[in-house]
C-alpha cells in the first residue's frame, strides 16, 4: 500500500503522521509538499496537523488554495480515501471536500487533552476495527475545533450517518463537559457523503503505543492500512 | 549630525565613567549610531557587567559537557553521536509590558538560540513567576502569558512539556517569565557563532527589519517606575510562522557545509549579533545596511541596528556558496540577503548610503565591557524553626486540604492544557510529574527535564535557597529514573546597585556553586535578568534552574502515580521537622519566617543515586521527591495521579504537623511490589541509606496515623478547583 502525506509550510504533524503510517504499513508514505502541483499514486491521501500559513486569515484558508490541494480534491472525487486531521479537517471544510467550518474554541483558549470518543457511524474502511458505540481515546490539540453547520446541513449528516466520532464521557455520555471546544452535536469527525474523506479534529496519531499513553491510534492506523490493502 | 549631550548620554543608560571610556576607545566623539551600540552592548543584559565576576565561579565543565556557557547555548553529549543543547533565557520586563507578545517572543527567542546551533528543538519548558493571586493585574497577566507562550510555541510544532509557576506579592510589579528549550543534534553537525575567512559574505536570513524593540536590551537593564507601561513600543511582536519557516530553513542549509558561523539575532538584534561573531573569530566586518531587508521605509542606521524585530540570523557563509543556501530560503519564502563581509581590520565600519555609518573597534567594545564588582553584603542567615516552634493545626485533614488547594501546590493543568504537550510523538512523560520526559526520537533513550526555584527559601537564605534549587532539579531527574547531567540558569534578582540585592545573587550562586560541584550538575549556559524592581521594590531572588537528564533505556522509567493496590510505601532520607519557610508556616500560619530547610549535599547525592539504582533494577513502581508542603503533600500528589489511595503509619517522635509538612530535602517516597522490599531494604542496608516502611497503597482514601483520613477524590477536586477558579474571575481574561 503507498500513502501520501502532504506537507504545508508550518505542517507540524506531519512527521507524526509518517510515524503513524509507516508503523502500520511498514513502509514510509510519501512527503508531499505543498506547492507540488502533481500528485504520486497512491492509495491514500493524508492530510497532517499543524498550523499551516500560520493560520493566517483563517485556519485551512490560505492552504485550500494551494496547488496540491487542486489535486487532492480531484483524486477524492475519483475515490480516494481523504484522513484529515486537525488543521487536515480545518482545510478540507474549506476546500469544501467537507461540510461545515471548525470555529474558535467555544472557551477561546488552546486545548490540548485526552478526549473519549464515541463511534457514532459505521464507516468498515475507517473504523471497522471500532463497534460502533465503542468509547475511544484520542487526544486533541487545536484553538478551532469548534464545529458548526447550519441546521440543515447538520440535520443532514446526522440523518445520513456522517458524524464520525462524538465528544462523549468515558461511559459514552453525551455531556456539555465531555466537549472541549463547543462543536455541534459534540462532533468530532465527520464523512463525505460518499464515504471516502475522514475529517476529525483528534489526533489517532498520538495515541499508538503504551509509552505514549495509549493504543487506540494504533488500532485505528493498523485496520485502516488492512482495509485499504 | 545629532549633538552627544550629557543628556543623551544618560538617556542611553551609560554612566560618566563608562561614556569617558567610550571616548578614550574610539579617540573621539562618538555619533548617535555609535553611542546607540555602546549603549546597548554595555548593558546590563548584554555585558553581564554586574554578574560576570560570580558568574564565573560556577562549575561549567564535565566529560560529557561538549559546549559550556559562552554560546548561544550549552551542549552536552547524550551518546551514540547525538548531543543535547540547551538554555534558559528570561523576557520578564516586556512580559510585564504587553503579556502575550512579552511571552510569545521569549519563546521564539530562546528556540532560536537553540536551532542556531544546528539542534531541532524537542521540548520547551517554562519558569513563570506572577504577583498575589489577588492583584488585580494577576489573572489578566497569567492569561496573557500562557496564551504567548502557546500561541507561539503550538504553532512551530514543538512540545511545551511542563515548568513551574508561582505566585507572591514581591512579583506584583515585576513579573518572571523564563523560557527554556531543548533540542537534539549530533555532535558532529554543531554550529558555532565565530566569524572566520577573511572575505566570506554575511548573509542575512529571515524577517524583514522593522522599528520594533529598539532599545529592548536597554529597557531590560533598568527599573520599573508607574510609567513604565508606556515603554510598550519597545516590545517585540513575534510571527511563529516565520520562526517554523526559518527554522526548516536553517536545518536544511545545515544539511549542507555551506555555513561558517550563524547566530541568531535576540536581544540588541543586529549590534550585538554582528559584534559578538567578529569578536568570537578575532575579525572585522564591514556591513552595508543598505542591504538589510527592512520593513519600513526611511530607517536610519541607528534604527537598523538597535531593531529587535524577531525571527531573524546572521551567517558567515563559506565563499561561492551563496545561491545554494539562497534556495533554500527562497523555497521557505524567507528574506535572504547578502549584507557584508569579513575583513581582518578588527573593526566594525557600517556603511549605509554611501557614507560611514559608524566604525568601531570589535575587541575593545565587545571585552572592554565595564565589569563591575558591586558591593554587597550577606543576607543574614534566620533561625531553624523546629516542628514544637510551629502550633499544631486544629486537624491535621484540613491543613493538607488547605495546602492541596494553595497557590504554590494547586494544579497547573488550567496553564498546560493550553500547550501542546504532545506533538513531536515523543512525550512520555506529560506536565504535572517530577520532570517531563521526551524520547531521542528514533532511540531507547530520553531526555527528563525539568525547572526549579523555591524563591522564598533564596530570599530568607541565599545560599542555601541557590543550593535547594539545584538539588531539587537533580532530584526531579532523579525521580523518573533520569540521570541528571547538566543545568542552564535563569538569575531573576533586583537591583544590583543595592548591596542587600547583590549579596542576594552572591549568595544564591554560592549555593549553586556547591550544589553543581557535589552532584556533579554543572552549568552550560544561562542568562541574567536584574533591575527586577518597581519603585524600589525589588522581587524575591530568583535562580530558576533547567535541568536536563538521560534515561538510557525509557522503559524503566518511574512515574509519581501509585500504581497498584497492595505496593509497599517507603521514605527515604530521615524526617527532621524543620519548619521554617514551609508552605505550611505561610499557608495555615500566615507567617513567612525561620531558615529553609537545611540542604546536605552529601545526602541528596547519596539518596538519590541510591533510588535511581534501585529503578534501574526494576524494582520502584513509583517515585515522587519531597518538596513544598512536604511528605503530606508528596504522599497526597501520587494518590491523585493513580487515582488510589495509600495507609501511612508515621513512626517517629516529631510532632504530627512537623512529620508531615516539614519540607525536608534529600527525600524521596517510593512504592515497591511486596516482594521486592527485602530486596529493597537489603541494598539500602549495605549502602548506609535510611529507608522506612511507611505504609501500603490501596483503596479510596489517605490516611494517615488515624489522625487524618481523606478519600482521594475530594483532595483531587481541592487540587484541581483553585487555578480554574482564578482564572474565571471578572478582569481575568
Amino acid at each position: 500500500m503507498k500513502a501520501a502525506v502532504i506537507v504545508f509550510p508550518a505542517s507540524n504533524c506531519d512527521r507524526d503522521l509518517k510515524v503513524a503510517l509507516t508503523q502500520a504499513m511498514g513502509r514510509e508514505p510519501d512527503m508531499v509538499w505543498h506547492g507540488e502541483s502533481e500528485l504520486p499514486e497512491t492509495d491514500l491521501i493524508a492530510i497532517p496537523g499543524g498550523f499551516s500559513y500560520g493560520d493566517y486569515l483563517r485556519a485551512g484558508a490560505m492552504a485550500a488554495n494551494s496547488p496540491i490541494m487542486r489535486e487532492v480534491v480531484k483524486r477524492a472525487e475519483g475515490g480516494t480515501p481523504v484522513l484529515a486531521i486537525c488543521n487536515g479537517f480545518q482545510i478540507a471544510t474549506e476546500t469544501g471536500m467537507l461540510p461545515g467550518a471548525l470555529l474558535r474554541n467555544a472557551g477561546q483558549k488552546f486545548v490540548c487533552r485526552d478526549v473519549d470518543l464515541l463511534v457514532t457511524s459505521q464507516n468498515e474502511r475507517f473504523v471497522g476495527c471500532f463497534e460502533q458505540g465503542e468509547v475511544v481515546r484520542f487526544p486533541v490539540a487545536h484553538h478551532d475545533g469548534n464545529f458548526y453547520a447550519d441546521e440543515d446541513k447538520l440535520n443532514e449528516l446526522e440523518a445520513e450517518g456522517q458524524v464520525a466520532f462524538r465528544y462523549v464521557t468515558p461511559d459514552g455520555e453525551q455531556t456539555a463537559e465531555a466537549n472541549p471546544n463547543g462543536s455541534l452535536n459534540n462532533i468530532a469527525g465527520i464523512y463525505n457523503k460518499a464515504g471516502n474523506v475522514l475529517g476529525l479534529m483528534p489526533h489517532p496519531e498520538r495515541l499508538i503505543s503504551d509509552e505514549l499513553g495509549g493504543t487506540d491510534g494504533k488500532r485505528f492506523f493498523d485496520h485502516l492500512v488492512n482495509s485499504i490493502v | 549630525m545629532t549633538e552627544i549631550t550629557k543628556e543623551l548620554v544618560a538617556e542611553h543608560g551609560l554612566t560618566e565613567e563608562e561614556y569617558a571610556d567610550v571616548l578614550k576607545i574610539l579617540g573621539r566623539t562618538p555619533n548617535l549610531t555609535e553611542l546607540g551600540i555602546f549603549s546597548v552592548m554595555w548593558s546590563e543584559h548584554c555585558s553581564y557587567k554586574s554578574s560576570k565576576k560570580w558568574l564565573k565561579t560556577l562549575p561549567t565543565e564535565a566529560p560529557w559537557v561538549i559546549c559550556g556557557p559562552g554560546e548561544n547555548a550549552g551542549v552536552i553529549d547524550i551518546g551514540d553521536g547525538q548531543a543535547a543543547i540547551f538554555k534558559m533565557e528570561s523576557h520578564n520586563h516586556p512580559s510585564f509590558i504587553e503579556p502575550y507578545q512579552g511571552a510569545a517572543t521569549g519563546v521564539g527567542g530562546i528556540m532560536r538560540d537553540v536551532f542556531t546551533m544546528g539542534a531541532r528543538p524537542i521540548a520547551n519548558m517554562n519558569a513563570l513567576r506572577f504577583g498575589r493571586p489577588d492583584h488585580p493585574k494577576t489573572g489578566h497577566l497569567v492569561s496573557g502569558v500562557v496564551a504567548g507562550i502557546a500561541g507561539y510555541g503550538n504553532c512551530m510544532g514543538v512540545p511545551t512539556v511542563g515548568g513551574e509557576t508561582n505566585f507572591h506579592a514581591s512579583y506584583d510589579g515585576n513579573i518572571l517569565v523564563n523560557a527554556m528549550t531543548v533540542g537534539l543534534a549530533n555532535t558532529d553537525n554543531i554550529f558555532y557563532s565565530a566569524a572566520a575567512g577573511v572575505g566570506n559574505p554575511v548573509v542575512y536570513v529571515g524577517s524583514k527589519t522593522g522599528r520594533d524593540g529598539i532599545h529592548g536590551a536597554t529597557m531590560a537593564s533598568a527599573e520599573f517606575d508607574d510609567d513604565s507601561e508606556e515603554k510598550r513600543p519597545t516590545v517585540q511582536v513575534g510571527d511563529p510562522f516565520t520562526e517554523k519557516l526559518l527554522l526548516e530553513a536553517c536545518l536544511e542549509l545545515m544539511a549542507t557545509d555551506a555555513i561558517v558561523a550563524i547566530q541568531d539575532m535576540g536581544a540588541a538584534g543586529l549590534t550585538s549579533s554582528s559584534f559578538e561573531m567578529a569578536d568570537k573569530g578575532g575579525v572585522g566586518i564591514e556591513l552595508n545596511l543598505d542591504h538589510v531587508p527592512m520593513r519600513e521605509e526611511g530607517m536610519t542606521p541607528y534604527e537598523i541596528m538597535l531593531s529587535e524585530s524577531q525571527e531573524r540570523m546572521l551567517m558567515v557563509l563559506k565563499p561561492g556558496r551563496e545561491e545554494e543556501a539562497r534556495k533554500i530560503f527562497e523555497k521557505w519564502e524567507l528574506d535572504f540577503s547578502v549584507i557584508g563581509k569579513v575583513t581582518d581590520t578588527g573593526r566594525m565600519v557600517l556603511t549605509m548610503n554611501g557614507e560611514v555609518a559608524a566604525d568601531l573597534p570589535v575587541a575593545p567594545l565587545a571585552d572592554a565591557a565595564p565589569e563591575y564588582d558591586r558591593p554587597w553584603i550577606k543576607t543574614p542567615p534566620p533561625s531553624v524553626l523546629k516542628g514544637e516552634d510551629v502550633p499544631a493545626p486544629n486537624d491535621l485533614g484540613d491543613a493538607l486540604l488547605k495546602l492541596m488547594g494553595s497557590s504554590e501546590i494547586a494544579s497547573r493543568r488550567w496553564i498546560w492544557e493550553q500547550y501542546d504537550h504532545m506533538v513531536m510523538g515523543d512525550t512520555i512523560q506529560r506536565p504535572g510529574g517530577d520532570a517531563a520526559v521526551v524520547r531521542v526520537h528514533g532511540t531507547q533513550k530520553a531526555l527528563a527535564i525539568t525547572t526549579d526555584c523555591t524563591p522564598r527559601y533564596c530570599y530568607a537564605d541565599p545560599e542555601m535557597g541557590g543550593a535547594q534549587a539545584v538539588a531539587e532539579a537533580w532530584r526531579n531527574i532523579t525521580a523518573t529514573g533520569g540521570q541528571p547531567l547538566a543545568i542552564t540558569d535563569c538569575m531573576n534578582f533586583g537591583n544590583p546597585q543595592r548591596p542587600e540585592i547583590m549579596g542576594q545573587f552572591v549568595g544564591c550562586i554560592d549555593g549553586m556553586r556547591r550544589a553543581c560541584t557535589a552532584l556533579d550538575f554543572p552549568v552550560i549556559s544561562g542568562n541574567v535578568s536584574l533591575y527586577n524592581e518597581t519603585n524600589g521594590t525589588g522581587i524575591y531572588p530568583t535562580p530558576a534552574i533547567g535541568g536536563v537528564g538521560l534515561l538510557k533505556d525509557y522503559s524503566k522509567m518511574t512515574t509519581l502515580a501509585f500504581k497498584e493496590d497492595g505496593d509497599v510505601v517507603m521514605l527515604i532520607g530521615d524526617p527532621t521537622g524543620e519548619m521554617g519557610q514551609s508552605l505550611y508556616l505561610r499557608e495555615i500560619e500566615g507567617r513567612e519566617d525561620g531558615a529553609p530547610p537545611t540542604v546536605d549535599l552529601e545526602k541528596e547525592r547519596k539518596h538519590g543515586d541510591y533510588l535511581r539504582e534501585m529503578i534501574d533494577k526494576g524494582l520502584v513502581t513509583a517515585a515522587h521527591d519531597i518538596s513544598d508542603g512536604g511528605l503530606g503533600v508528596a504522599l497526597a500528589e501520587m494518590a491523585i495521579a493513580g487515582n488510589i489511595g495509600a495507609e501511612i503509619v508515621l513512626d517517629t517522635e516529631l510532632p504530627s504537623h512537623a512529620a508531615l509538612f516539614a519540607e525536608d530535602q534529600a527525600s524521596y517516597i517510593l512504592t515497591v511490589k511486596p516482594d521486592d522490599v527485602e530486596l529493597v531494604r537489603g541494598f539500602a542496608l549495605a549502602e548506609d541509606i535510611p529507608l522506612h516502611i511507611i505504609g501500603t497503597i490501596g483503596h479510596t482514601d489517605l490516611k494517615i496515623d488515624g489522625s487524618l483520613t481523606i478519600s482521594v477524590s475530594k483532595l483531587k477536586d481541592v487540587h484541581a478547583k483553585w487555578l480554574p477558579d482564578l482564572m474565571s474571575r471578572p478582569g481575568s481574561e
